[in-house]
């Protein structure tokens, strides 16, 4: 069986005759001079640096909330100001009428099941066309808490809060058509709840169930009638 | 055998043999042709795989259609469902009975004249007959049974009761011009006067030919099978023969207004400017080429500009489709048969 | 005279029709139900869903890198935008600077994709309104277009063809000319498109004063793309939050006046031309380089949120992916579709508009339903 010693690995232990060993000190000694005088490097050729947090409660938005909002953390270049989620319909028409954020550019959740505070986020992703600035609004909800629907206030809103609605199972309140969007009416769970598996669940819907009994697995011809 | 029987029965029944033959090889082509004209406007090949150049393909289209399976809706109106394509199919065959293709001729000393009947009412028998084509149409489309079939129904009958008036009133230029209602007469009138009635009555002409286009519900006016929007109109649930016989009939119909161009303003089988080129070197040639020639030529130009259209406009929405018919072509339609009259009263009276 | 109740001479009712999900002209499998008070639409409903494929779903169990592959199937005519918006939502998050040359391909990608997503839609919105010549015309140049995507990385339609830090190959040999050669000819196929529409009458009245919806409501129901410009609100992402290099060349947003149809096809024209622009200006400053950032192999995210959004030919696409320390999946990645946000706006484009008019602003909207579905 060939083993590792096979491969023509440079062996080390091999002594090292006085020219060679000249020849690596010029080479060393060159390549130390070329690293002092290169130019600082391009930013692609670095390590990147991840991003870091810090504190944004000095931000005008949030200033201008002032006590309605809990924390404030940026990040990216992005401010995401925590709210409390039963004062987010006055949270959402001050920043919309006094602070011109006419726009909604996304409503959605995250599911952090086994969190103290309360199992969803709910993200408000706005922006305001004036300045191109854009402020996250996060607010956190229990499993059985619901919150007010935002619909009156972005028109956009309708279809995306009936798509967390749909997956997450959040119940927005005073919602015009709170039906589900992307799976069918009946659908049986929330799939992007962290506890939905990923493979799915059997929901019972099967075509010609009189044939092809659900849960029957694969067809097997009977005997008799011919593979 | 006796000479009455020879003339009154025989003679006919094979020009109707000839005559159901010839058009429906023309409409069979008219497909290939249509499907190969816009395939070379639109950059591509069209079809090239059945017989050389895809000759055969007309003859592969029939062959499938034949064989597929009939498909008959369940909670379609059975009876008039059936009856519906033979309604529309008829009286597109039996137009076919008073178009002159030519000039009578001589064979073994009998006189042949190359259309079935030359009847004194022969454009008031076209008009008549083809607005009987609606009802299949619409029957087709209420008894599918489907609510896209419905409304192309519904749109194709407004369609073709809108736009039979302008023409009529279209034809009736023609008519005034001629004197006759003929098929052979208005050719004859066309010869007399030197000119064809295109000339003095472009108005008329050009009414007559975007009311023409409509009746067919051809591009730019196909909403009643807008595929975009209605999917197929009135024959979605049709299938096979059925479907087969709707699309020969619209070939048919194309024919049909084609060749009424033809003879109510180009001058039918005349041969081009007839009595320009008497004395001319031309006339030799002319008068040895046999006038169903031109008949077929001048045809040709028009089923030509149907495909032309096709593969140029998009499609007219209802509303806008009405306004044209009744606010532009109606009262210009009017308009024109006033001025048509005048101008007869002017020359002859 | 009538004795008894009184009742109407004809009883006269709306008509429910189903558009779809089987319809030639819903792009895909939307469904619309219709409520029909002659051929005049009384109230439109979009049923969506039926291309539902979890993909949100999918991410949450897959490395960031095996994500890409999927983002093609979210708007499958226009795969490069996808991947752009992942890439760089992710150099956001791991604060990866690609090289400038990278940079510049990916926005040639970028922008051939926008000529072909563009020519798509031309295509199907001409035949929506009964102009089928169109169709041949724009998939001829657009044929062209995938031949250079083919060249460059095996694929036509799903191309995963950025890589987070950069792009995974080098140009072949003579992509660049023969690039440059479709850019030099394609304005000409833009004035043959435009000869057998602009002008055209009936294609005018088909589209001037269909489907308008005002800058206001526009904003309201969050339009974004061609039919916010076509609105007449001039805000394009490559131009707000340049990304990549799009702050290092020169180009107009184009925007409408009317609001209408007609207006949103002009704007897409338009930016056919100006991504024309874009791409003579990137041919000409392509620098040489590396193609990849100094990324590591395996990719670990810092904890938190981050958004990135890319200009797609349908609108601002945006991810949002939420991340936990030191994970190699997303916890949590969102995709702001434009298409489906955009459909939202349908049944208040068309309400009291005729039944062919749905179909011309469907096409004006310019949905991919695996965008909407995911």
């Amino acid at each position: 069986m060939p083993t590792s010693d096979d491969k023509p690995t440079p062996n080390t232990d091999e002594p090292v005759t006085g020219a060679e060993a000249d020849k690596a000190a010029e080479i060393a000694a060159a390549k130390a001079k070329a690293a002092e005088e290169v130019p600082p490097k391009n930013p692609w050729e670095e390590k990147p640096v991840a991003p870091t947090h810090s504190d944004a409660m000095d931000d005008d938005d949030v200033v201008a909330l002032e006590g309605l909002v809990v924390s404030a953390d940026l990040f990216t270049g992005a401010v995401t100001a925590t709210v409390d989620a039963e004062k987010i319909l006055d949270v959402c028409r001050f920043l919309k009428e006094e602070r011109g954020y006419a726009f909604l550019v996304d409503l959605t959740a995250i599911d952090w099941p086994e969190r103290e505070e309360g199992r969803f986020d709910l993200i408000y992703w706005l922006h305001r066309h004036e300045d191109s600035k854009r402020v996250r609004l996060r607010a956190i909800l229990g499993e059985d808490q619901t919150i007010e629907s935002v619909e009156s206030i972005w028109g956009a809103a309708n279809w995306m809060e009936r798509e967390v609605y749909d997956l997450f199972g959040v119940i927005f309140e005073n919602h015009p058509g709170l039906e589900r969007i992307l799976t069918w009416e009946g659908f049986n769970g929330h799939p992007l709840r962290k506890d939905f598996p990923v493979e799915g669940i059997d929901t019972g819907a099967a075509i010609y169930p009189d044939v092809y009994p659900p849960g029957g697995g694969p067809i097997v011809p009977e005997e008799g009638e011919g593979a | 055998m006796p000479e009455p029987i020879l003339q009154l029965l025989l003679i006919p029944l094979i020009k109707i043999v000839v005559l159901l033959v010839v058009v429906l090889l023309i409409v069979a082509y008219l497909t290939y042709a249509e499907r190969k004209i816009l395939a070379y406007m639109q950059v591509r090949l069209g079809p090239n795989r059945v017989g050389p150049k895809g000759w055969l393909q007309p003859v592969a289209d029939g062959l499938k259609l034949f064989v597929k399976e009939d498909l008959v809706p369940g909670g379609a109106e059975k009876l008039v469902f059936m009856i519906a394509p033979a309604i529309v199919m008829v009286p597109a065959l039996v137009m076919f009975a008073v178009i002159p293709f030519g000039e009578p001729f001589q064979i073994a000393g009998m006189t042949v004249t190359p259309y079935l009947a030359d009847i004194n009412i022969a454009l008031l028998f076209i008009l008549g007959v083809s607005s009987l084509g609606v009802f299949g149409i619409i029957l087709g489309g209420w008894s599918s049974n489907n609510k896209f079939s419905l409304m192309g129904g519904l749109r194709s009958a407004a369609q073709m009761v809108s736009y039979e008036i302008p023409m009529g009133f279209a034809v009736a230029s023609a008519v005034l011009m001629a004197g006759t209602l003929s098929m052979v007469g208005i050719v004859e009138a066309q010869r007399a006067a030197h000119i064809w009635f295109f000339l003095p009555g472009i108005l008329g002409f050009g009414i007559y030919w975007v009311c023409g286009v409509a009746e067919t519900n051809r591009n730019p006016f196909d909403l009643p099978e807008a595929e975009a929007e209605l999917v197929a109109g009135f024959h979605t649930e049709y299938s096979g023969m059925k479907f087969a016989l709707f699309y020969l009939a619209e070939y048919a119909n194309m024919m049909i207004v084609s060749a009424m161009a033809v003879v109510l303003f180009c001058g039918g089988w005349l041969p081009p400017f007839p009595n320009l080129l008497a004395g001319l070197w031309a006339l030799p040639v002319l008068a040895w080429i046999p006038g169903a020639f031109w008949f077929l030529a001048k045809m040709s130009f028009f089923l030509f500009c149907y495909i032309w259209f096709r593969g140029t406009f998009p499609r007219y929405r209802f509303d806008q489709l009405m306004n044209v018919g009744w606010k532009w072509l109606f009262p210009l339609s009017l308009a024109n048969v006033m001025l048509v009259a005048l101008g007869v009263l002017l020359l002859k009276g | 005279m009538m004795n008894g109740p009184e009742r109407p001479l004809f009883d006269v009712e709306e008509m429910e029709i189903s558009f779809g999900p089987q319809h030639p002209a819903t792009h895909g499998v939307l469904r619309l139900q219709m409520k029909l008070d002659g051929e005049r639409i009384v109230e439109a409903k979009p049923i969506i869903g039926y291309l539902h494929r979890g993909t949100e779903k999918l991410f949450e169990t897959m490395t960031f890198p095996a994500c890409i592959p999927h983002t093609d199937r979210l708007d499958y005519v226009n795969a490069a935008h996808n991947n752009q918006g992942f890439c760089i939502t992710m150099e956001k998050l791991l604060g990866i600077s690609i090289p400038p040359r990278a940079a510049y391909l990916r926005m040639i990608l970028a922008e051939l994709q926008r000529l072909a997503s563009h020519l798509v839609w031309l295509a199907t919105h001409a035949v929506d309104i009964g102009a089928i010549t169109p169709f041949f015309y724009t998939f001829r140049e657009r044929d062209e277009i995938l031949d250079l995507f083919e060249e460059y990385c095996g694929a036509r339609l799903t191309l995963n063809t950025m890589k987070i830090g950069g792009l995974p190959f080098e140009l072949p040999q003579g992509w660049l000319d023969r690039c440059a050669k479709f850019v030099d000819a394609f304005p000409a196929h833009i004035d043959e498109y435009e000869t057998l529409l602009t002008t055209n009458r009936i294609w005018k009245r088909r589209t001037i004063g269909v489907g308008v919806i005002s800058p206001e409501d526009a904003i309201n129901m969050g339009l974004t793309g061609p039919p916010l410009r076509g609105s007449g609100v001039e805000w394009d992402i490559r131009k707000v939050f340049p990304y990549d290099r799009y702050d290092e060349v020169e180009f107009d947003v184009p925007i409408g006046t009317n609001c209408d149809t007609y207006d949103r096809y002009l704007v897409r024209i338009e930016e056919m031309r100006q991504s024309i622009r874009i791409l003579r200006q990137c041919l000409e400053k392509l620098p040489e380089g590396p193609i990849m950032a100094k990324a590591p192999k395996v990719l670990r995210s810092p904890e938190g949120m981050v958004y990135g959004s890319v200009e797609s030919p349908k609108g601002e696409l945006g991810y949002f992916i939420v991340a936990t320390e030191k994970g190699t999946t997303p916890y949590r990645c969102r995709v702001r579709p434009p298409s489906f946000v955009n459909l939202q706006a349908l049944p208040q484009m068309v309400k009291g508009s005729l039944v062919a008019d749905m179909m011309a602003v469907i096409g004006t909207l310019d949905i991919v339903l695996g965008e909407i579905d995911r």
